[in-house]
């Protein structure tokens, strides 16, 4: 790789970065809004106020970054980072078509899987340095939803990487069969479900459940550096999107990919982006011990059915 | 699709998170119920209470209004003008000249106890609620602006067909009383 070649590629990948994460965002305003009967946005940029968003990120820029007295003051300001960067760094390895990826490594697979945790990580040092009890609360909760549905997650990417044979994820779609879809169909319940936990999303945003915990461990933050933190969550169904449909959803795969192949890729992932957002509207939270009852009795053995499953129709040569 | 129930009437847990993708998809689907305010008219109830207007030819500086306001926000001065008599040896008059008569609007409750309570009919509900300020001392109103939202005052309802005619109606028409 030249040097031109990896700045336009840093460059590009920044950008999806940035934009996707808004474009699930104003789906999710107008979407939402739609659910519960209203307008959502409407005036922001004039048409169906689709410029809501950038709004709000100028209205960030112009709060006072507050740094409350008491909390752990270099953590507290490098927290946001700790929940972003990993987003980034995940984006880059997902494939959009074939030989179209940020980056090529061998085992992306797992480079995503260890970026994903590490950006949950940065919710835990953001309530753990912002000296505030609601934000401890919602960092021992984050903690132990992160520690129970990492490991389904696991299971279930491990399930597709047995399946494909490999763990580099351009070649797992690359292999990727319809009848995936069905063979592989609990892993991917199981990693949709998981994934959305580990985002802590909507059903399961109790570390930040706002009727209890104010705003859990983003109470203390302000203006830019609370904008990093609502990019993070974004960014997050982005990756865990695309990173579906590339998995599960046989990414690039369907007419025209040789030409429309990224085509196909995004679309999949948006609509996965839409069902994390439908689930938000439709379905009430869940209490933290009712998490926690979900992943060890339903998600863990279904997740390691799928892996003996797996285990089998690769004997068998499906 | 026949909904397991549980032991306390409820629907299973997948049924039920089943129903609630339906109804938000549904709702979807449907119109909204937003009305986008100062692009669109809203559609008030009849007998809204936006504000109350004054009809200054009725008032006669009673000052009933006043006095039953339960928070003293109406304020009225008047000043009593003698009218000479109009025949010769008659008697001098006197009537009630209404010098100011205002409303502090930052104090209103809109109890409507005001407009209940003239005898004269000069005060009257409007539903024009358009007059907000950025200044709370601006929400006092004096007897011309008042006047001016008579205008927007609806007619009076028309009169229910089913209901009992007026007590002058009654009595006009009562039969006479034989001896
Ligand atoms: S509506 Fe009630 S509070 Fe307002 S001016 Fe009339 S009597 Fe007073
Ligand atoms: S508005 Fe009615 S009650 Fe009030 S002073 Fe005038 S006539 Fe009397």
């Amino acid at each position: 790789m030249t040097l031109v070649e990896v700045a336009l590629r840093a460059v590009s990948v920044l950008a999806a970065f940035l934009v996707l994460p808004l474009l699930v965002g104003q789906t999710e305003h107008k979407l939402m809004a739609h659910m519960q009967g209203r307008l959502g946005p409407m005036y922001a940029g004039g048409f169906h106020g689709w410029a809501q968003l950038v709004a709000d990120g100028a209205k960030f820029v112009q709060k006072e970054d507050i740094v409350p007295a008491a909390a752990d003051k270099r953590l507290f300001r490098l927290a946001p980072a700790i929940a972003l960067i990993p987003y980034l760094v995940a984006l880059a390895v997902v494939p959009i078509a074939p030989g179209v990826a940020g980056l090529d490594v061998p085992a992306s697979a797992i480079l995503v899987l260890v970026a994903t945790g590490v950006g949950a990580l940065g919710t835990l040092i953001a309530g753990w340095a912002s000296a505030n009890k609601y934000a401890l609360i919602g960092a021992l909760r984050a903690a132990a939803q992160l520690i129970s549905y990492e490991l389904p997650i696991v299971l279930a990417v491990a399930s597709v990487c047995l399946a494909g044979g490999s763990l580099s994820l351009p070649t797992i779609t690359e292999r990727w069969q319809p009848h995936w879809l069905l063979w592989q169909l609990p892993g991917a319940i199981v990693f949709l479900v998981a994934a959305v936990a580990e985002l802590q999303r909507p059903p399961f945003d109790t570390p930040v459940a706002d009727a209890e915990l104010v705003m859990g461990p983003w109470t203390e933050y302000t203006g830019l550096r609370f904008a990093f933190f609502l990019l993070a969550e974004y960014a997050g169904i982005v990756v865990l999107s695309l990173l579906f449909a590339a998995l599960w959803l046989g990414g690039w795969h369907g007419p025209f990919s040789e030409h429309l192949g990224w085509v196909w890729t995004l679309l999949k992932g948006f609509a996965v982006a839409i069902l994390v957002i439908w689930m938000r509207v439709a379905w009430p939270r869940v209490r933290a011990d009712q998490l926690q009852r979900l992943a060890w009795l339903w998600l863990v053995p279904l997740a390691l059915l799928q892996l003996a499953l797996t285990g089998v129709g690769v004997v068998m040569g499906w | 699709m026949s909904a397991p129930k549980d032991k306390r009437g409820r629907d299973g847990i997948l049924p039920g998170l089943l129903k609630g993708m339906a109804t938000t998809a549904k709702s979807v689907m449907r119109p909204t119920h937003t009305a986008e305010y100062p692009h669109a008219e809203p559609t008030l109830p009849p007998r809204s209470r936006g504000v109350i207007a004054l009809l200054e030819e009725n008032c006669t500086s009673c000052m009933l209004c006043a006095r039953e306001c339960p928070d003293w926000c109406i304020y009225i001065d008047s000043h009593k003008e003698t009218i000479p008599a109009t025949t010769e040896g008659g008697r001098d008059r006197q009537r009630n000249v209404l010098d100011r008569f205002a409303i502090d609007f930052s104090l209103c409750m809109y109890c409507g106890i005001c407009v209940e309570v003239c005898p004269f009919d000069a005060l009257f509900w409007s539903p024009q609620f358009e007059y907000a300020e950025y200044d709370l001392r601006d929400l006092l109103h004096e007897k011309d602006r008042l006047g001016e939202w008579m205008a927007t005052v609806p007619p009076p309802p028309a009169l229910n067909e089913s209901a009992a005619d007026p007590a002058e109606v009654t009595a006009a028409n009562r039969p006479e009383r034989g001896r």
